[in-house]
């Protein structure tokens, strides 16, 4: 068969159930196998858009993303999502086109040295050199991009080696030599990880994105009220670690940490005696300033990646592993030792007070005016915190983080390390057509949100039933916040003002589009705009100069922490 | 540090990194590698991103056509050599990297030296060069190519013989390394 078919063949056999991409010259072939490959596509209007979707699809559903993309201005509009699953560790396969193998290093039309230019943003990729190489590549990519420490894998095709014909054979093995990841973790520091533990008077677990990759959501649970472990959990975490039960506040939660995190949380972590990192990576928004880390910890560190152990913390009990296994060994190995929960008692009388003394809280407004923070709070309400909801990057992502309380890992999905604008939207694309069953939501950035509104006109074209909410304050906030904060107030370029009307603009692309000016309708109104069929796009007016508090101001301690 | 916080302009002394977990001696990193296209280029794109210097790189074939052989020297007193090699290691073509102890490994490189010499000098230069071990391989009127293999050490002493001979070129190759004893490197 063409090699063309092998790969729809082998993508079938990887269970991919969507590509998100577009074609151009030399991914022609490739098109021309999605007519009777059986693979459903959807066309996307952006590659960053498709790219975005993948993610999306793979943070929602934990399952191989895929996106598509001809050669040259194809591959390159695709380095941004590429850098972003990089960068949170987002299993994503993206398959390209090439020139045709006699163009290659001509500077021939469209061609563009996509191996080398996304080198450093990649897990692996794969140049193809011989038709006969397509569906190992193929099969390999996509062991590679979900196995161990998830990540961007991505498979460069030449036109005409795509035409070839080849015999097509299954493949059931991978030959990676090089590649072995550890997931177990060594048992005696396990055993030392629990005896820490045990012996340990201030002790806080801090969880991150990797408990969500490993799929180890309860098994963190069940860890951490072994005993009454507090727990904080990274951006890229929430979710991990419910933020409710039975609608209260879960007692062991403490709330996000770092920049925009609770006080309760960053403070446990600055008196903390042992803290216990899971699938965290110490990321600058989380250490502030590091000689000032928290100083009185040890640390245990969990990671699938022994490149993140030490990095940027000295570990003291290294484990490096797969978050589901090694949880579930120490929940064991924790048990055996039977400590005294008692004895937690002083730290937790300490933790309480923090969270009497600095709620997460803001001054609500007395007329109609809708405060950003009460947006989220709504749209809590109007879901009964049971959506999907992705955000771009900015103010509205971290008021997203602090006020929606997530109570279940894939539904918070937002570009941490990265911090890509214009993500939340094909985001939310994406993990709508995987998980059509859940509401889907984005809360994006009016300045945000235009980096890929293209994708409104997939969204209509499949049917493809997101809810978007513009937190419109008319500014590129957060730049705003800092400016106001740091620079004395000089606000330099920030402005973003009236432009555009985004309710015309979702009518243009075939949405219905909707504006949200009043506190005390918003959540009945939140709830119509959910109900309506289709893409949806919400202009919600707030406030114009609200901050995002408290804050840790960057590169200083959590004691500096202000707001 | 470099934050968008931090008004104040940065003093270039600022700027320099800070050290940490530095083991303040040379490596000689020996790694295997899968035979493959571009795998040197994601090893010094590896080392150019992450801010680590190389200071020699030398790569060949071993006895197995799959696989090649890169050794390199990094400075451990500039770089944090445990994150270098882990950074390595996550590599997908990377195979197997060998931080070779000093006492024992058995290091070499080769070096050409073009040096300036007529009549006069000639039989000084080949007296140093006997003293290295050094190989004639080419001498004209005004001048003489001497070979010398050696550690890194000797050659550079070699060189600061030579040197006030007026030294018109010199090339080395970098070290390659191999562990003593019976064992694989």
């Amino acid at each position: 068969m063409r090699a063309v078919d092998a790969v729809m063949e082998c993508l079938k056999a990887e269970g991919v159930d969507v590509v998100f991409g577009l074609p151009g010259g030399a991914n022609l072939p490739t098109y021309d196998a999605f007519v009777d490959g059986g693979l459903r596509h959807i066309l996307v209007r952006h590659e960053a858009g498709g790219g975005h979707a993948a993610e999306g699809y793979a943070k929602a559903t934990g399952r191989v993303g895929v996106a598509f993309a001809t050669s040259g201005p194809g591959a390159t509009n695709l380095i941004t999502p590429i850098c972003d699953a990089m960068m949170d560790s987002v299993p994503v396969v993206f398959i390209t086109g090439q020139v045709r193998t006699e163009l290659l290093g001509t500077d021939g039309f469209q061609e563009a040295d996509t191996i080398g230019i996304t080198m450093p943003i990649v897990k692996h990729s794969f140049m193809i050199q011989d038709p006969l190489e397509i569906p190992r590549a193929i099969h390999e990519a996509f062991f590679l991009a979900r196995s161990g420490r998830p990540g961007p894998v991505l498979v460069d095709i030449p036109q005409d080696l795509s035409r070839a014909e080849i015999p097509y054979e299954p493949v059931a093995d991978v030959r990676l030599p090089g590649y072995q990841p550890t997931l177990d973790g060594n048992q005696k520091q396990i055993r030392q990880a629990a005896k820490a533990l045990a012996a340990a008077r201030r002790p806080v677990i801090y969880a991150g994105g990797g408990v969500v990759n490993a799929n180890a959501s309860e098994d963190l649970v069940e860890f951490a009220t072994a005993d009454r472990f507090p727990v904080t959990c990274t951006l890229m975490g929430l979710g991990a670690f419910p933020a409710r039960v039975g609608g209260e506040p879960h007692p062991q939660w403490l709330g996000m940490l770092g920049m925009h995190g609770t006080r309760a949380a960053n403070y446990a972590m600055d008196e903390a005696d042992l803290i216990c990192a899971v699938g965290a990576r110490f990321d600058d928004r989380v250490t502030g300033k590091l000689s000032e880390f928290a100083p009185h910890a040890k640390f245990i560190h969990i990671d699938v990646d022994p490149a993140e152990i030490s990095k940027n913390i000295p570990a003291h009990i290294p484990i490096v592993g797969d978050a589901k296994h090694i949880l579930a060994k120490l929940l064991v190995e924790y048990r055996a030792l039977g400590a005294d929960p008692e004895r937690l008692g002083d730290w937790w009388t300490r933790i309480e007070g923090w969270r009497e003394q600095y709620p997460l809280t803001f001054e609500d407004s007395s007329d109609t005016e809708i405060k950003p923070q009460y947006m989220i709070q709504a749209l809590h309400e109007a879901t009964a915190g049971e959506a999907i909801v992705t955000s771009d990057v900015g103010q509205h992502q971290m008021w997203t983080a602090q006020y929606y309380d997530f109570p279940a890992p894939r539904r918070w999905i937002n570009s941490g390390g990265l911090g890509t604008m214009g993500f939340g939207l094909p985001a939310a694309m994406g993990a709508a057509v995987g998980c059509p069953e859940r509401t889907v939501c984005c809360i994006a950035g009016d300045g945000s949100v235009q980096m890929n509104a293209q994708e409104l006109a997939t969204c209509a074209q499949e049917k493809i039933p997101i809810k978007v909410f513009i937190m419109n304050n008319g500014y590129l906030g957060m730049v705003r916040q800092w400016q106001e904060l740091f620079w004395d107030g000089r606000y330099s370029h920030v402005e973003t003002g009236d432009y555009p009307d985004f309710v015309k603009l979702a009518e243009a692309y075939g949405a219905t589009g909707m504006r949200f000016e009043d506190k005390t309708t918003l959540v009945e109104d939140m709830k119509r705009a959910i109900a309506t069929e289709g893409p949806v796009v919400v202009d919600v007016k707030v406030t114009r100069e609200e901050n995002t508090y408290p804050m840790i101001p960057a590169g200083q301690a959590a004691r500096e922490m202000v707001g | 540090m470099g934050e968008p916080a931090t008004k104040e302009p940065l003093s270039l002394e600022d700027l320099q990194a800070s050290g940490n977990l530095r083991s303040g001696r040379k490596h000689v990193l020996s790694i295997l590698v899968e035979n493959k296209s571009g795998v040197l280029t994601r090893i010094a794109g590896l080392f150019a991103r992450r801010g680590f210097n190389i200071d020699t790189l030398t790569v060949g074939p071993t006895d197995d056509e799959h696989i090649s052989r890169v050794t390199l020297t990094v400075d451990g007193a500039i770089h944090p050599i445990d994150q270098v090699t882990k950074q390595l290691h996550k590599l997908i073509n990377v195979l197997k990297i060998r931080d070779l102890e000093p006492n024992d490994t058995v290091a070499r490189e080769l070096a050409l030296f073009k040096i300036a010499a007529d009549g006069t000098q000639r039989g000084e230069l080949m007296q140093i060069a006997e003293i290295f071990r050094g190989k004639v391989v080419d001498v004209t009127k005004r001048s003489v190519i001497v070979e010398v293999t050696g550690t890194t050490e000797k050659v550079e002493a070699f060189e600061s013989m030579v040197r006030p001979f007026g030294l018109i070129e010199m090339m080395r190759t970098g070290e390659i390394a191999i562990a003593r004893g019976r064992g694989e490197t």
